[in-house]
């Protein structure tokens, strides 16, 4: 296949724009967050400042650390920028797009998830431990019902391929799949989940006993600790953009041109600000479940998401 | 008199404090006699610690305080100097298990048979002094340079398929008071929570001794500044009884006055963490405000945010003005509203119901075995509050007159101590507008010269208990021996209890729903 001048261009600008919206969209989110809680919020560029200080602070290595431990960072944030260079958030034209779709969009996820819970056993602590089990129980949790979303979707368009459902949803006729909104919901259910957020886990606590994700990355310091914040970031962009891709594609340029590209943006940016403060209400109205209760959650969304496909099944293709 | 039928000869301390009975039992058999009548009629320990007479009487002394009834008993046993040895109360109180390590580890006295006579690992010494050096012997002399070597410490191992240990602290992620919790697990579940405290050991008690009382009123001030009107008011209250001094009515509605006021500043600054630590930040936001403001009223009305040394020996140092007194009843009736609002929120919010119910279960059983005391037997249904009237016990003024209403929960789990608070709020909302209505005239401060020889024993229903300070006065006039007591030393062991069978996540609210002293318990 041949890739296009501004094909190329298009995908550079996806990943630039995904590296320096992530750390902002989780500032907005602190942000939210914070108002909600009638607090004075911190600035929109917190995440930045941390990530500066964390890039100029040196890494301390756990005794007994080996060389997994300081190769899952740069894994993670590899997998991290992979996903949001083939998930649409402004344009279809990726070049990148073909060489995965939706179930191994899946898989690379699930590749950073394996890797973060390796590092952190590696180093043998028990807090690691914890947190890595936990992780796996949210993970192995969270990808069927993920898979059962894509499926939902994928039935629609006939097509696995992200920028295909997008291309199909965005830009052909308005047509409203009652489907749809049970994988919507579903898929909130994982991306909070998958994201480390209230109600499933609490990026903001400082009880050790408590975390899923931070207790995994608790030896983490310096620029290895800087990457995983940034992965994270990275992480919650890739997830809203695939969100906003499947259940609002509306605005998403299907053409090549670089104009257009940036014409797509601020309808991007607006949607991330709703999508950004959706998410900090949940939040801040939600307490944290119990962990037992991680399982029900999952399964509820499972659940959703396979009601979503019988009623694509059952009701959609019948009518 | 007499207590129980036992042969123990009891005095009432005099004075207006809480009733104190003190009797001398004449030989370790009469204790653990006593001991055993008191567990049977329902008591609790409520504190035990040692002094060195061999000066004066030519031995040591065991202090041993049990809540009975109608107030406390205090029994003291003389104990050789050579072979200072007492039969153990563990069996009976097994609150007294650590109380007789630390005992131990300050003195050199030991106690014998029963659960605690085979427990010889150190409690209050990690290495920081040699295993036969006591601080609190007269001729310890002045610490030589002690290599400070950590020891080790025997934890209780469990095995079988699958069960591992997690140990935490005493450096944790944030930052809190440090100690250490080994928990023994099976996947998630916990089988046993053994905790590792005194690790804030700072040597209080060696520093009071020969201190005058003035001294000692800004030191215990400091054990646990979230305690410090009740310490302060305790200390007073024993130094006041050694010294035959009565302080005047008005500044003991002072005193409770302040004492409510800690209670309210604590419970809101617990009531907002606990909403944190199940993730629900907003209850935080709220509750750390209210907290704040009612802060910045104590500064502004006695000077200090946290009322340190304002309560001192014979009365307290500041007075208030009518319109420092319509400043409160204003304030309380704001946060009246306030707190009820909150509470609706709390109460009707499903995912933080549904973490706080039925989570870190006492029983009262189990609360009366373990001679839990304050907040945390209240949740489980015990009506124990040295301020509130009770069969056969009168509280001490100015409670007697202000009426307080008991506040219960029988739950026992951690939205009852959640209820608990939110009830003593109102409650202490309450009290204060009365005393602020009803503050009597006259002094705040009476003159007060130490008594040779002079003892009391002061108890002080605290917000998280029954605090105690048992003082002792020398020849000179110069404290002899202070001992503070914390109610944490019997809440910390029911919080090993609570978090059986319950899950390693859920550790942090159970814990937070006690919020106990690390200070206050490891001196």
């Amino acid at each position: 296949m041949m890739i296009s001048l501004s094909g190329l261009l298009g995908q550079i600008f996806s990943i630039a724009l995904a590296l320096v919206l992530a750390p902002l969209l989780t500032g907005w989110v602190g942000m939210c967050r914070a108002w909600l809680q009638s607090r004075s919020a911190p600035p929109l560029l917190q995440p930045y400042y941390m990530l500066r200080k964390l890039f100029n602070k040196d890494v301390v290595l756990a005794h007994g650390a080996s060389s997994l431990f300081r190769v899952a960072p740069f894994v993670v944030f590899g997998c991290m920028v992979l996903a949001c260079a083939i998930i649409p958030s402004l344009s279809t034209n990726l070049p990148l797009a073909p060489a995965a779709d939706a179930l191994a969009l899946v898989g690379v996820f699930g590749l950073a998830r394996v890797f973060i819970a390796l590092a952190a056993m590696d180093i043998g602590t028990s807090f690691g431990t914890l947190g890595g089990r936990r992780e796996m129980l949210i993970g192995f949790l969270a990808e069927p019902a993920l898979l059962m979303v894509i499926f939902t979707v994928a039935m629609i368009v006939q097509s696995t391929s992200i920028t295909t459902i997008v291309e199909t949803l965005g830009h052909r006729e308005l047509a409203i799949h009652p489907s749809l909104a049970f994988a919507g919901i579903a898929f909130t259910f994982v991306s909070l989940a998958e994201n480390a957020r209230v109600p499933v886990d609490n990026p903001a606590t400082h009880l050790e006993l408590t975390m899923i994700h931070e207790a995994m990355i608790l030896e983490y310091s310096g620029r290895h600790l800087a990457l995983i914040e940034w992965a994270a970031a990275l992480k919650l962009y890739a997830y809203s953009c695939l969100g906003l891709a499947l259940f609002f594609p509306w605005g998403i340029a299907g053409g090549d041109s670089f104009l257009a590209l940036l014409a797509a943006l601020p309808l991007l940016l607006l949607k991330l600000v709703i999508g950004g403060s959706v998410l900090a209400l949940i939040e801040t109205v939600s307490a944290k479940m119990r962990i037992f209760r991680a399982p029900e959650f999952l399964g509820t969304a499972f659940l959703l998401a396979v009601l979503g496909l019988l009623v694509r099944l059952l009701l959609e293709l019948k009518a | 008199m007499q207590f129980f039928n036992e042969p123990i000869e009891f005095t009432s301390q005099p004075g207006l404090g809480a009733p104190v009975w003190r009797g001398r039992a004449a030989d370790g058999g009469e204790l653990k006699d006593f001991a055993a009548a008191v567990h049977l009629a329902g008591g609790r320990l409520a504190a035990l610690w040692g002094s060195d007479e061999r000066q004066t009487t030519g031995g040591f002394r065991l202090h041993c305080v049990f809540g009975i009834n109608a107030g406390h008993a205090c029994v003291s046993l003389e104990l050789p100097a050579e072979d200072p040895v007492y039969p153990d109360l563990a069996g009976r109180f097994p609150a007294a298990h650590r109380m007789e390590r630390a005992a131990y580890d300050m003195l050199g006295i030991r106690q014998v048979g029963g659960p605690g006579g085979s427990d010889h690992r150190p409690w209050l010494r990690h290495g920081g002094w040699p295993a036969d050096w006591f601080p609190l012997r007269h001729d310890s002399g002045e610490p030589a340079d002690f290599s400070n070597e950590p020891t080790d410490y025997d934890f209780v191992k469990l095995g079988g398929e699958g069960a591992h240990e997690i140990p935490v602290g005493p450096i944790h992620a944030g930052i809190i008071e440090p100690g250490h919790f080994r928990f023994s697990v099976v996947g998630e579940k916990v089988l046993r929570l053994e905790q590792r405290l005194g690790y804030q050991h700072k040597g209080v008690e060696r520093r009071l001794a020969g201190a005058d009382f003035s001294t000692g009123a800004k030191l215990i001030g400091r054990i646990s500044g979230d305690s410090t009107c009740a310490y302060a008011w305790a200390y007073a209250a024993a130094v006041e009884a050694a010294c035959g001094v009565v302080p005047s009515p008005r500044a003991l509605m002072l005193r409770a006055l302040m004492l409510e006021r800690e209670r309210v500043a604590n419970h809101l600054g617990d009531l907002g963490a606990l909403g944190n630590d199940a993730a629900f930040a907003f209850g935080l936001t709220q509750f750390l405000r209210l907290k704040e403001d009612w802060l910045r009223l104590n500064a502004e009305l006695f000077g200090h945010r946290f009322m340190m040394d304002r309560i001192v020996p014979g009365g307290v140092t500041h007075d208030l003005a009518p319109p420092a007194l319509a400043r409160i009843v204003e304030q309380c009736e704001l946060y009246a509203r306030e707190v009820k609002e909150l509470r609706a929120i709390y109460d009707n919010h499903a995912g933080l119901q549904d973490r706080f119910m039925t989570l870190g279960p006492i029983d009262a059983d189990l609360a009366r075995e373990l001679s839990l005391t304050g907040m945390a037997a209240r949740a489980t249904g015990i009506l124990l509050d040295g301020r509130v009237y009770r069969q056969d016990y009168t509280p001490p003024p100015p409670y007697a007159t202000l009426g307080v209403r008991p506040v219960t929960d029988e739950r026992g789990d951690v939205a009852a101590r959640v209820a608990v608070r939110f009830d003593e709020i109102f409650e202490s909302l309450r009290l204060l507008r009365g005393m602020a209505v009803g503050m009597p005239a006259g002094e705040i401060m009476t003159a007060i010269t130490p008594v040779a020889g002079g003892v009391g024993l002061g108890v002080i229903e605290g917000w998280r208990g029954e605090v105690l300070v048992g003082v002792q006065f020398d020849a000179a006039g110069k404290l002899a021996r202070v001992h503070p007591h914390d109610p944490s030393w019997q809440c910390w062991p029911a919080l090993e209890h609570a978090v059986m069978q319950d899950i390693v996540p859920d550790f942090p609210l159970i814990n937070k729903s006690f919020n106990l002293s690390y200070s206050g318990a490891d001196l």
